[in-house]
């Protein structure tokens, strides 16, 4: 086991700056208001360093910056680009562990996640849009024998993009790495809870872009996102967050005629078929290990599986063995490696969770584990910490509609497939779902009926690139994850060519 | 009369006579899903279209000359109509647009079941 020191106290590997400006053209540059605000840690509440709180001027700064850069990097060759995000990958992995620590530094959730997991998703992503870019093509169709249409993939230009803080390195690179391929220029402006860790990412990385093409503008949302988003000099605007937001930035796109790619989460259903409790065998072991999902990352995942759905035959064997795995779950020090639920990301995340476990509480639902505020102790005092909690209720409550965003999990109990299939799409959105059994007919057709854009068969919370991400229903509109990504952040010109010696004979 | 669905704290009431200094008059639109989902936006009147797709919850009346329409979707409003609002205010800093951000506060919903008389007054 490992803790390691918190940045700003010795023996630290990753050091923040005390303050952040925007990174605008390549370089860092002071916010037009001069003003700062603050960025506490989750760990311990306590802020760490200052960031600059931008507005419309420093979003028109970053524009321009964005504009200036667009065309040369649009032309510049797909060897090139590729070349620039692989070198990118390379960087980021040599300092893998230093990301990893600073990001757990300022989103709270345990370094053995974002060693493990966000780190080396987002090296790969990187890595994956290279590849995807080097292989596309374009095509051609032959319309008769002396007119050809040709079709081409084009940049869009600049675009803009607004990042969750539930995985601030991931999330952002999820939408630079293909926007980047694609050869557009980015203003990118990151979440008001982590606004600090994607700058440190650029501290690693940002020489290897030419100035302009990766802009990135802090501040909160009415102040710069909404500048930003409103803007009818970007040629797309891309989203992660709630669906208020989402129809807002929508509004605003229609205004300007420009495309949306929308990820607004979901109530994602977690369904155990009986079959799994046949043998206590590894794959049952597996099915309480994806049951237990919904505290990775303190639950605060688009995809939380925060519905449970469990055969009525097999629940009284099943939730006990559930409640036990839950219990075994630790909380502690995210800086410590041996830890698996940290902290929430800000104090008023942690106050939604808590008013959401006195409503189910209200609406009737049964605690069965969980269900405080943890005080971990120290310096931890300070931090935002929440024990896992686990409701029986059934589906009508909110707890069960409603996206908490926090370590709790709604459970319930079906009679037979129909019954399971009913609950799961008796929801707003279509995200994500799990599906558990050894019958891979069952899993199949399971699958295939559930209204969600991503099905975790016999698995959870996998997000591999090359596997398509994105929503069905209020959850949002568009994909992520997979090379159709480059289709969001592309133009398609169409050059149609007469090689006919002689006229239509219209006129 | 029918019982209201949506009230206000005082520390949110003082908030929005504060905003609305800053933004003029006010709305809120409650947010569903991912990250920020389930706190009431606030936004300038007009800055939110607001359509058939959603429901007004009521108005909170703040001052004699200041209320503040609180709306939903029609879609969430289906699965949250068992319940009474209020609308609450905490430290902590929201993304989103919502205009109390910058403040170093957030709105926040705080919820309950309605009691059954209550439940009977509003499905009559």
């Amino acid at each position: 086991m490992t803790v390691y020191a918190a940045p700003g106290t010795t023996g630290a590997i990753a050091e923040y700056r005390s303050r952040y400006d925007h990174w605008i053209g390549g370089e860092y540059v002071a916010p037009a208001s001069g003003q700062y605000f603050e960025n506490p840690s989750p760990v311990t509440g306590a802020t760490f360093t200052e960031v600059a709180r931008g507005n419309a001027e420093d979003i028109e700064r970053a524009l321009d910056a964005a504009h200036q850069a667009a065309p040369a990097w649009g032309r510049t060759s797909v060897t090139e680009r590729a070349l620039i995000l692989n070198r990118i990958a390379d960087r980021m992995e040599a300092n893998l562990e230093k990301i990893a620590v600073a990001e757990t530094w300022e989103n709270g959730k345990p370094v053995r996640e974002t060693l493990a997991a966000d780190i080396p998703l987002a090296i790969d992503h990187f890595r994956y849009f290279a590849g995807c870019i080097r292989a596309q093509e374009g095509s051609i169709s032959e319309i008769d024998n002396d007119t050809v249409a040709y079709h081409f993939h084009e940049p869009l230009g600049v675009v803009g993009q607004i990042i969750p803080w539930n995985f601030p390195i991931l999330m952002a690179v999820w939408k630079i790495a293909p926007a980047l391929a694609a050869g557009n220029a980015i203003v990118l402006k990151p979440a008001e809870q982590t606004p600090a860790s994607i700058l440190f990412l650029m501290d690693i990385i940002g020489d290897l872009l030419p100035p302009g093409v990766l802009n990135i503008v802090n501040g909160f949302g009415v102040e710069a996102g909404k500048p930003l988003a409103s803007s009818p000099r970007i040629r797309k605007i891309a989203f992660t967050g709630e669906t208020t937001t989402g129809r807002l930035i929508m509004q605003y796109a229609s205004q300007n005629i420009i495309p949306v790619t929308l990820e607004l989460g979901g109530k994602s259903p977690n369904i155990f078929f009986e079959d799994i409790a046949q043998t206590n065998d590894d794959f049952y072991d597996k099915t309480l290990e994806g049951f237990t999902m919904f505290a990775l990352n303190q639950g605060e995942v688009c995809t939380c599986p925060s519905r449970a759905l469990i055969q009525a035959s097999i629940y009284d064997q099943f939730i006990g063995d559930a409640l036990a795995r839950t219990e075994a779950v630790k909380q502690g020090n995210p800086l410590d490696t041996e830890t698996m639920i940290g902290a929430q990301a800000s104090n008023d995340q942690l106050e939604k969770i808590l008013s959401y476990i006195e409503i189910g509480k209200d609406e009737g639902a049964k605690v069965l584990t969980g269900g405080t505020r943890a005080d971990l102790g120290g310096d931890l005092s300070g931090g935002y910490y929440v024990t896992p909690t686990v409701f029986e209720g059934n589906n009508g409550m909110r707890i069960f509609q409603e996206e908490i965003f926090g370590p709790v999990l709604s459970v319930t109990t079906f009679d037979d497939f129909d019954d399971a299939m009913k609950i799961a799409n008796d929801t707003l959105y279509g995200l994500g779902a799990g599906v558990w059994s050894r019958d891979g007919g069952v899993a199949y057709r399971a699958g295939r009926t559930i209204q969600a854009g991503r099905v975790w068969t016999n698995t959870y919370h996998q997000y591999p690139a090359a596997a398509a991400f994105g929503g069905y229903k209020g959850s949002g509109v568009g994909r992520e994850n997979h090379k159709m990504m480059l289709d969001h952040y592309q133009q398609t010109k169409n050059l149609l060519v007469s090689y006919a010696p002689t006229k239509l004979g219209f006129f | 009369m029918a019982p209201e669905r949506v009230a206000v704290t005082p520390a949110a009431a003082e908030l929005l006579v504060k905003l609305r200094g800053m933004h003029g008059d006010l709305m809120f639109h409650q947010s569903g899903g991912c990250c920020d989902g389930s706190s009431p936006m606030c936004y300038p009147i007009g800055d939110f279209i607001t359509s058939e797709a959603d429901v007004h919850l009521g108005d909170l009346q703040i001052t004699d000359d200041f209320t503040v329409p609180v709306w939903i979707s029609r879609t969430q409003y289906a699965v949250w109509a068992h319940t009474h609002l209020t609308i609450d205010v905490v430290p902590g800093r929201g993304a989103g647009f919502s205009v109390e951000a910058p403040e170093g506060v957030r709105f926040l919903i705080r919820s309950r079941v309605f009691r059954p008389e209550e439940q009977a007054e509003l499905d009559r």
